[in-house]
């Protein structure tokens, strides 16, 4: 008899993964039985299966917290705070965007269980990509995520926009995977592992006399993370993307698949590549001030609020590559508080467009933000907290996030850098200006004599306020968020 | 939790029976909640409870003044200390010496009047509540004493600002207040950065854990010359763009003449000392070198900026216009004399911040008392207003010739000793702003005499004279104007000993820098001690270089 050795399994650190994935199936299965599942069904599962994942999130914590990081089925997935936080984050987002995807679908008459079964999957995806140890595993992660953000982007049948933009996302995302795949190939050349462990041990004990193909390697997954988390010069899906993909697919874009990517790259980076950082912070650092310059540049020049927020997004990624580029704890530290910062903000943001978008989903001039204030003044106000705190004024989150950033980039002497990005933000605070203006300084379009008002249903509500009420929160007591960022610092963990 | 905002009940200071400054914060932040908590069709209740809250605020401002122990001017007082984001070594720490004390008193007097003087008309709730938390972070930026949270409150200010401007203002207000907003925002971005830099240097250069303590960054002076240039240039930007200083000034004539009346006393009348507050807490304090090595710049732009000023408000047609270029004459005075770098020059410019609110803030209530009863601000369009308004026009008359800076009244003993000390330091530089108070003299006098002398027609022979609330608003500041102006002794008394520190603390702190008092030596002695002779030369440098 040949015994086979099978790796050690520690269960409990897969239970999120498994939650969402099973849960996935498993609606999507009752859902092909069962012949005409009322759509609350979905909705309540998805939601459910999100809060089951969050709340498994906190005894894992603790015992990462008390016990240290691991990692299990060898060597393939580690489990430390970053993993952790992530997962929460991912499954906070879940749960928003199913409270904002059933009144959408029901309001543009689209059959809806196939949405929440790809966005539990793609949440899956997420949490592999953010505990991944192992460069494989972090593609995988990488491809079940994209596959079902492709399929959601397109998920509006009569809108060609939707078509549009989700087939140069898929096109374009192939192209990023690849790019991945073939740096992946090359690190795995130059380093003789795929472990994100090994590949940091063996850098760090081996002097390799002609790098070229790790730099080859580095720079191509460089490419298809920058694709992933939009900063320029791969940005040119977002706008269109953002344009045409449901709103609450793009809450999930800006919010879930940004922090997926953005665990991975860190990971990748920092923990992996830490030894070479000098190799890889430069043209990270060029990718941060291309990010924020164009991404608050060409905002300013749009008239649809969708692409304001696109670009606005952009300029994010850039600033939280800013945090990346310092390759440090504080650096990383911070890329998480900003992370979850921007989750709030831009499930809070694109759940007000959810709500705005009417009928057709396609009130999304910056005129028909028109006179807000006057028509849903909490609406309008709601959107101002999440405004202003997009462009990080004092006393909210997005202050916070960016103090942070900006901390860790002049700790590492990163003085024009963090000058530059600091000038980006004012230019992009204008785009926020306009929508605000729109809202409250001008007069709504009186059409037949009525003004339209948006009907804010109750998910929406609830995803506002707590957004809102986060923001708020982390604004004026930001010392729990960045306690637990500190411990949810990135770790090589593995043998 | 020890991550929440602690504020201890008993405050350091001994005599003080509680925190006061965190209470001047606070106070208006939680009235601001309150009146928005408030039902929004009964607009007296929403007004009782804000002017209410602002006049606890006055009280708590004006109760500073009087515990403020004046022999120990210079040192921190009421100070006052809780845990913020100690991770990044951010801390709320507060306190109070002789250079924010009447700014503090200052802001704890003008938000009741203004608050008081004019009803908004529409949209009483958020208006209310976005002056009270104004207030609050006004309150923030003088009692701040960390390099972050001062920041904090220097831009959380924009916020209300822009809503009150783009909310309740006249015709051209979103313009106004998207430039508004722009142009600080802009101006200050850099400054974060620099405040990180300078925590950062300063942490490497004494080995310590970060901190954002302005008084340990100031007192260790550990950061290099090069480097403190640099950062000071990013502070100095977000100052000049908030005081502001020719050529970064546009934003000033629009936004002042687009707001509403309160809004337009808030920004003239407290607004704009964030700026000057700025250089001379964050700037000469800071960076003493560097701000001695940049002084010439800024002379140099008060002087233009005076004069400037002056010509351009000569030229306005719109009365709430002229005044606003007069405020970019004002405080080129005020720059001036902070960049004298004596104690003549810092402390007249830290009257005339004073002086400037009080003159200016009555001005801009008056021009809205003008213009509630013309609906117009066009000077062509008025006229001898005084033969139906004579109150009002005699209390112009004081108002308008304490800001022109008539012997007498407040305007006078700042100007004065700002000019002492800039000639003392730089002489042509004080020749040149001399030349300033004669235009003041030109365009108020031109201007009263348009508005209120001459044969009145139409509308401007009929409006009604000063009300009874009108007058009661008005009386405080009047009252202000006439006593700092005959007896100053109060104030200078309580500024001079934090002044005098300052300079010292530049005098130590610059190679070669002896601070500039007269260049008579004896015979002229206006300084607390004559450096003599010596002096003459060095000072002289400094004159001919510009």
């Amino acid at each position: 008899m040949l015994a086979v050795a099978t790796p050690e399994v520690l269960w409990w650190t897969l239970l999120p993964l498994l939650f969402l994935s099973v849960g996935a199936l498993l609606l999507l299965t009752v859902a092909s039985i069962v012949r005409h599942l009322p759509d609350t069904v979905p909705q309540a599962w998805t939601v459910v299966t999100g809060l089951v994942t969050l709340v498994a999130c906190v005894p894992m914590w603790q015992e990462v917290h008390d016990t240290g990081p691991r990692s299990t089925l060898a060597g393939s997935i580690a489990v430390d705070g970053s993993t952790v936080l992530v997962t929460a984050l991912l499954a906070i987002v879940v749960v928003a965007v199913a409270l904002l995807a059933r009144p959408y679908l029901r309001r543009e008459d689209l059959p809806g269980v196939e949405l929440y079964v790809l966005l539990m999957l793609s949440a899956a995806g997420g949490v592999v990509m953010a505990s991944a140890d192992d460069l494989i595993v972090l593609f995988l992660g990488l491809e079940i995520l994209s596959i079902a953000v492709y399929v959601m982007a397109a998920f509006h049948l009569r809108r060609i926009e939707s078509q549009e933009g989700a087939m140069k996302y898929f096109v374009l995302g192939a192209f990023a995977s690849a790019f991945l795949l073939y740096g992946m190939a090359l690190v795995y050349g130059a380093t003789g592992s795929t472990r994100l462990a090994l590949i940091a041990e063996q850098l760090s004990t081996t002097v390799l006399v002609r790098d070229g193909m790790l730099l080859a390697g580095v720079a191509l997954m460089l490419v298809g993370f920058a694709f992933k988390v939009a900063a320029v010069p791969f940005h040119a899906w977002t706008p269109d993307v953002y344009e045409g993909a449901p709103a609450p697919v793009v809450a999930w874009m800006a919010a879930g698949v940004k922090a997926a990517a953005f665990a991975a790259m860190v990971r990748v980076l920092v923990v992996s590549l830490g030894t070479h950082a000098s190799d890889w912070t430069p043209p990270v650092g060029a990718l941060a001030v291309a990010s924020v310059v164009i991404g608050a540049v060409v905002a300013v020049l749009q008239t649809d609020v969708r692409r304001m927020l696109a670009y606005s997004s952009i300029a994010h990624a850039g600033f939280l590559l800013l945090g990346v580029q310092a390759s440090d704890a504080d650096g990383t530290a911070a890329v998480y508080a900003y992370l979850v910062v921007y989750a709030l903000l831009a499930t809070g943001s694109f759940a007000v467009l959810t709500v705005m978008g009417g009928e057709g989903d396609h009130a999304h001039h910056l005129d028909d933000y028109r006179g807000l204030a006057r028509r849903r003044p909490v609406l309008a106000g709601a959107f101002t907290v999440l405004l202003l705190g997009q462009a990080g004024v004092p006393f909210t989150g997005g202050f916070v996030a960016k103090l942070g950033v900006l901390a860790s980039a002049v700790a590492d002497q990163g003085y024009w850098v963090a000058g530059i990005a600091m000038l980006a933000a004012a230019a992009a605070a204008f785009v926020y200006l306009r929508i605000l203006v729109s809202m409250y300084l001008e007069d709504a379009e009186v059409v037949d004599g009525v003004t339209v008002s948006p009907t804010v249903p109750a998910g929406a509500r609830v995803v506002i306020a707590v957004s809102c009420a986060g923001v708020l929160f982390i604004g004026l007591v930001p010392g729990p968020l960045l306690t637990l960022t500190r411990d949810a610092v990135p770790v090589l963990v593995g043998n | 939790m020890s991550v929440f905002v602690q504020i201890p009940l008993l405050a350091a200071s001994p005599g003080v029976s509680f925190a006061v400054l965190p209470a001047l914060v606070l106070v208006p932040a939680v009235g601001a909640l309150l009146v928005v908590c408030l039902p929004r069709r009964r607009p007296e209740l929403l007004k009782l409870v804000a002017v209410a809250t602002s006049v606890v605020v006055g009280a708590m401002s004006v109760w500073l003044l009087s515990g403020f122990d004046v022999v120990h001017g210079a040192d921190v007082q009421f100070a006052s200390t809780g845990t913020w984001m100690s991770d990044l070594g951010i801390s709320w720490t507060l306190g109070v010496d002789g250079i924010s004390l009447f700014l503090i008193v200052l802001t704890g007097v003008l938000f009741p009047i203004a608050l008081l003087a004019v009803d908004p008309g529409h949209d009483d709730r958020a208006y209310y509540g976005w002056l009270l938390l104004l207030e609050a972070g006004v309150m923030g930026v003088f009692c701040a004493l960390d390099l972050i949270v001062f920041f904090l409150c220097f831009e959380v200010v924009l916020v209300p600002m822009y809503f009150l401007i783009g909310r309740w203002g006249h015709a051209n207000r979103a313009y106004a207040a998207t430039k508004f907003f722009l142009f600080t925002m802009a101006g200050s971005a850099l400054m974060l950065v620099g405040i990180l830099a300078v925590a950062f240097l300063h942490a490497e250069a004494v080995g310590g854990p970060v901190t954002f303590d302005l008084i340990a960054i100031a007192e260790a002076q550990a950061v290099d010359a090069t480097a403190a240039r640099w950062i000071f240039a990013a502070f100095a930007l977000a100052f000049a763009v908030k005081v502001p200083i020719f050529p970064l000034h546009t934003w000033l004539p629009d936004a002042h003449t687009e707001a509403p009346t309160a809004g337009s006393v808030i920004l003239a009348g407290v607004l704009l000392k964030l700026g000057t507050y700025g250089f001379l807490r964050f700037g000469l304090y800071l960076f003493p070198e560097a701000s001695h090595f940049f002084a010439p710049v800024f002379l140099t732009l008060g002087v233009v900026g005076i004069v400037y000023g002056a010509v351009v408000a000569t030229m306005q047609r719109d009365l709430k216009r002229l005044v606003a270029y007069s405020s970019v004459a004002h405080l080129g005075f005020i720059v001036l004399g902070t960049f004298a770098l004596n104690t003549e020059g810092i402390e007249g410019g830290l009257l005339q911040m004073v002086n400037h609110g009080v003159s200016t803030g009555a001005l801009f209530l008056l021009v809205g008392m003008v213009y509630e009863r013309r609906h117009t601000r066009q000077i062509d369009e008025l006229g001898g207003l005084q033969k139906a308004a004579p109150i009002l026009a005699g209390v112009f008359t004081v108002v308008m010739l304490s800001s022109i800076g008539l012997p007498g009244l407040n305007g006078f003993v700042g100007e004065f000793l700002v000019l002492v000390g800039a000639f003392n330091a730089h002489r042509w530089f004080a020749v040149v702003a001399a030349a300033g108070v004669i235009l003041a003299a030109v365009y108020l006098l031109w201007a009263y005499q348009r508005v209120f002398h001459g044969p009145a027609e139409g509308d401007n022979a009929t409006i009604p004279d000063l009300r009874l609330r009108e007058g009661l608003v008005l009386a405080p500041l009047l009252a202000l104007i006439v006593f700092m102006g005959v007896y100053p002794k109060p104030v200078i008394e309580r500024m001079e000993p934090a002044v005098d520190a300052l300079v010292a603390h530049l005098e130590a702190h610059v190679d070669g820098f002896e601070e500039p008092t007269s260049q008579f030596g004896s015979e002229v002695e206006v300084g607390t001690n004559g450096h003599g002779d010596d002096q003459h030369d060095h000072n002289g440098d400094h004159g001919s270089d510009h």
